[in-house]
């Protein structure tokens, strides 16, 4: 079997300068007495500059943990313990985020990278305005007055498309819903401009006309400001409109990254594959006699992240797993030049 | 999650599990060598509370006197661990009986609406006095007796169980196979003695524990301010309050049944902490 | 918000008005003729019909409650036997010392209470936790009153830094006055700030894993700020309610703490009061003190208002 050479970072400092991060072999384990929980073990993805890197994968793979490693946000025990996150300021300098101190992490967080969380019901503070929690932002980044933040703050709500701004600055999270709330979510993270987004499953929680809205505005959004933006769902829907290139995460790895097109076109990895047959397809799924036809969802059930197998997690449930599989994890390999996959026999596929 | 599930283990044994439980544990072995000091005080005692011996008054703690003797030569070890056959009786009978009329008031106002408004009001308004000035007022309208103490005691901490034990039943009763009983003509009575009480076996275990410490600090206020039992009675509290007059001169006076109530009501914590812990992981909320 | 105010209103009134109930109960539970048990076994049958009368004895149980009613609606709250004043008057007379107790041991028990309270839940797990859980417990089974037994045999008779006791006589200044204040409140202060420290570790224990306090991090605030802006803010109204039945219980203490310092308060008062069976006395104490629970209790929901959005509709 001929074999692809493996995509270990020869030259791990240099960042490629269309590159704005790299997460190299990410662990981030939580820690409870003798046993661990790796819920990431193993992530390796790049984001580009001014693209969407959308990450998928089912409940549980590790996507949130992923995204809170960046932003050095994990809730005890969480911790990040191996591989790095190499992040390009603004300035063009190179940091690794999981080694930064805390006080320089902090300069990141807002100004560089800012996020936007899961639950927007519960993610603003019920007890300030919105105004208030947006300008208190902006103020925490930039030497501004409190005026002038306050009409930082309002361009921000125009900005999200939030109707009679000036009303809603000083209303209470509780008076508004959560499409409005999620905007306002939006909003907050947008204001100090950041170069990078992390956006984790913001339109799980929203009904669907809400969510394509929201999901049209980040893509405006994206136009206009040039950031970039990691974007998590395990809706492949949402990918299809959204991203720029994908990465697959399985059991706290990423088992596939791809250019999109590529992806949904030909995956290279067994998980991927079983994923996309699970999308509902109106042609494909009719039988000849015009039923619907059963979804063929993949068979068996995710490891535990307490007990990962020594070998790749998803072999167990691989239909093209042979003995070599159990026992030897596999590396990142190149499918092609732009297509990553964590599967030893990616090429029957 | 992980971590909820680490710790289910098979059906455990009550025995390790009590064990597991460090403070459960402590506070048990504690209270119980409080108790057996207090009921075999006759066997242990090396004098009798109340052997007067005048030319030995005031005497520090030695190996003769372990806590020392008061201003008429009575050995304080002595009358300590006496004392606490009052204190403990006093706590229990407290409890007992604010049990017995917390549960009853707390069952008909979660069962009954039309009660439930009396009943509540009346709880809310009891809880507007602080227990130690509702206690002197219930002993001076009653007369002070030893009995009129755990009288006012159980009525002061009777609401404290009947608001946990009526916030229960008010969740009870609308779980589904309450309603089923019911809607099965199964009578009241018999669902909120079978079904509802079973269920709030540990709340009020646990709340009973903590009224328990409570009435003992209560009584032992009451006492030492002479508005409980007979100064002559020994209880920690009347001693402490003799030891009043000698502060600085026998400090050994107030010190040890002080002692004795700082040990007895922290071991009712603990177990109480703990049997909370025990019984119910979900109010395990760290309080 | 109006309808909050109002319904908070209306469940104080209900409250007081059966708080006035039950104390006219308790005082007319008592066994026997309260007129004869007030005046002792000396007294003649002739004084004895004379009190029962200006009590009002000689009437029907719900005539009287009506009186007793009427009473109170004109603000007076009877007329002490033994001292042959208004019971009002007695316990103006006396409330000075134990304003200042309370408040002072409210002071003392939140300062320690809160930064510990909070410090402990956000080390949740430490050693420094453990010890704050371990000595809370401890805090909380001590009785006050044995507590300031200890400081006076340390501090006021050991150290003489402290008076032992009393408020100093008639003519001290206020400054004297309060510096007898200082062991009393520092006892009752430490006592109850178990209770608090307590809850203030809980509450907080419910908010540092919130949502909010993970945005707030996620804008690049510093620790203490998001701990204090967003959690504690958060945190504070189950504390504030806490503090408020604290408030009871501080009263509590403050009664016996009162006799242990022979401070002239109102607890003093009420014991003495016991101690001759002087009724009027004793009933109007507690009505008074209850009325300031209420009170207080009011004024926290009062608080929330200012603090809670949501609560203003
Ligand atoms: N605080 C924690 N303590 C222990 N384990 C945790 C904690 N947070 C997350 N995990 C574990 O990490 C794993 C990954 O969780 P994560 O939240 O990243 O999943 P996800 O991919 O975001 O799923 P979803 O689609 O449901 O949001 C899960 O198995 C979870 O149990
Ligand atoms: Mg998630």
């Amino acid at each position: 079997m001929a074999m692809s050479t493996p995509n270990a970072g020869n030259h791990p400092d240099a960042l490629a300068d269309d590159i704005v991060l790299r997460a190299d072999n990410l662990r981030t384990h939580f820690i409870m007495g003798a046993r661990a929980a790796k819920s990431v073990d193993g992530v390796t993805l790049t984001v580009r500059r001014g693209q969407t890197l959308a990450v998928v994968g089912e409940s549980g793979s590790g996507k949130s943990v992923t995204s809170l490693s960046i932003m050095r946000l994990l809730a005890h025990p969480g911790r990040i313990v191996g591989g790095r996150l190499l992040y390009r300021m603004r300035d063009g300098g190179v940091v690794d985020l999981a080694t930064l101190s805390d006080k320089r992490m902090r300069a990141i967080r807002g100004k560089e990278i800012a996020m936007i969380f899961q639950e927007p019901m519960t993610s603003l503070n019920p007890l300030y305005t919105v105004g208030d929690q947006i300008m208190e932002m902006i103020r925490l980044h930039e030497p501004v007055d409190r005026h002038e933040a306050r009409t930082r703050a309002r361009r921000m709500l125009e900005l999200v498309e939030i109707p009679a701004p000036d009303k809603r600055l000083d209303q209470y999270p509780h008076e508004m819903s959560g499409g409005m709330r999620q905007r306002v979510m939006i909003a907050l993270a947008l204001a100090c401009n950041p170069a990078l987004l992390i956006a984790d499953e913001p339109t799980t929680a929203l009904d669907v006309t809400i969510q394509a809205q929201i999901l049209d505005l980040m893509r405006r959004l994206q136009r206009e400001i040039g950031m970039s933006i990691l974007f998590v769902t395990h809706n492949l829907g949402v990918v299809a409109e959204i991203a720029h290139e994908v990465a697959v995460m399985y059991a706290g790895r990423v088992v596939e990254q791809a250019p999109v097109h590529d992806l949904f076109a030909r995956p290279r990895h067994p998980y991927t594959k079983g994923l996309l047959a699970c999308i509902p397809d109106a042609k494909r799924d009719r039988a000849d006699d015009g039923t619907r036809k059963m979804l063929n969802p993949i068979p068996g059930s995710v490891p535990s992240v307490l007990a990962l197998p020594a070998g790749c997690a998803f072999a167990p449930r691989c239909p093209l797993a042979e003995p070599h599989c159990e026992t030897a994890p596999p590396e990142l390999l190149n499918a092609s030049p732009e297509h990553l996959t964590r599967c030893w026999r990616h090429e029957l596929l | 999650m992980a971590a909820a599930s680490a710790s289910s283990v098979d059906s455990p044994r009550i025995s390790t599990l009590i064990l597991q439980r460090k403070t459960l544990a402590i506070g048990l072995a504690i209270i119980v060598v409080i108790t057996l000091l207090a009921v075999l005080a006759p066997l242990i005692a090396p004098y009798a509370p109340g052997k007067l011996s005048i030319v030995n008054r005031l005497k520090p703690p030695s190996a003769t006197w372990f806590f020392g003797t008061d201003e008429f030569g009575r050995d304080i070890f002595s009358r300590t661990i006496y004392a606490g056959q009052l204190s403990l009786l006093v706590g229990a009978a407290a409890t007992a009986l604010a049990a017995t009329v917390g549960i009853t008031l707390g069952l008909v106002a979660g069962f009954f609406r039309k009660a439930d408004g009396i009943v509540s009001r009346i709880i809310d308004a009891m809880m507007a006095f602080p227990d130690i000035l509702l206690a002197i007022a219930l002993v001076a309208a009653l007369g002070p007796s030893l009995a009129t103490v755990i009288v006012a005691l159980g009525v002061v901490y009777a609401p404290r169980l009947a608001r946990v034990v009526r916030a229960s039943t008010l969740v009870i009763r609308e779980l589904p196979y309450v309603e089923a009983a019911r809607a099965l003509g199964v009578p009241t009575w018999r669902i909120m003695t079978r079904h509802v009480l079973r269920n709030l076996v540990s709340p009020i275990l646990v709340q009973a524990t903590f009224i328990f410490a409570y009435a003992m600090l209560a009584e032992a206020g009451l006492s030492f301010l002479g508005v409980g039992v007979s100064p002559e009675i020994p209880t920690w509290g009347t001693m402490i309050a003799a030891g009043r007059q000698y502060v600085g001169q026998a400090d050994w006076m107030t010190i040890f049944p002080g002692l004795a109530i700082i040990l007895t009501v922290l071991s009712l914590q603990l177990v109480g902490d703990g049997l909370r812990d025990l019984l119910d992981p979900r109010l395990r909320k760290d309080l | 918000m109006t309808r909050y105010v109002l319904q908070r209103l209306f469940g104080m009134l209900t409250v007081m008005f059966t708080v006035v109930t039950i104390v006219f109960v308790i005082v007319r539970v008592a066994p026997g003729d309260p007129a004869a048990v007030m005046l002792g076994p000396d007294a003649t049958p002739a004084d004895i019909d004379v009190l029962r009368v200006r009590l009002g004895l000689d009437q029907s149980l719900p005539v009287q409650y009506l009186y007793f009613l009427a009473q109170l609606a004109r603000g007076d709250l009877g007329h002490s036997i033994f001292l042959d004043m208004p019971v009002a008057a007695a316990l103006l007379d006396r409330a000075e010392p134990t304003f200042f107790l309370t408040v002072f041991a409210i002071l003392i028990a939140s300062a320690i209470a809160l930064p510990v309270g909070i410090m402990s839940a956000y080390k949740r797990g430490s050693f420094f936790d453990q010890s704050v859980t371990t000595l809370t417990m401890l805090a909380a089974s001590i009785p006050s009153f044995w507590l300031g037994l200890i400081l006076i045999q340390v501090f006021a008779v050991r150290f003489g830094w402290f008076p032992v006791a009393g408020y100093g006589g008639p003519d001290a200044s206020f400054l004297t006055r309060m510096s007898h204040l200082v062991l009393p409140a520092v006892a009752l202060g430490v006592v109850s700030s178990a209770l608090i420290t307590r809850f203030t570790r809980a509450s907080m224990l419910d908010v540092l894993n919130d949502d909010y306090v993970r945005t707030a991090r996620s804008k690049g605030m510093g620790e203490f700020r998001v701990i204090m802006k967003h959690a504690f803010k958060n945190a504070l109204i189950p504390v504030l309610t806490v503090v408020g039945l604290t408030a009871a219980l501080l009263v509590s203490g403050a009664v016996v703490t009162e006799t242990v310092f022979s401070l002239p308060g109102v607890g003093n008062l009420v014991v003495s009061a016991v101690l001759r069976r002087d009724y009027p006395v004793i009933q109007g104490a507690l009505l008074v003190i209850a009325a300031i629970y209420v009170l207080i209790n009011f004024g926290i929901d009062l608080l929330y208002l200012m603090i809670d959005p949501r609560v203003r509709y």
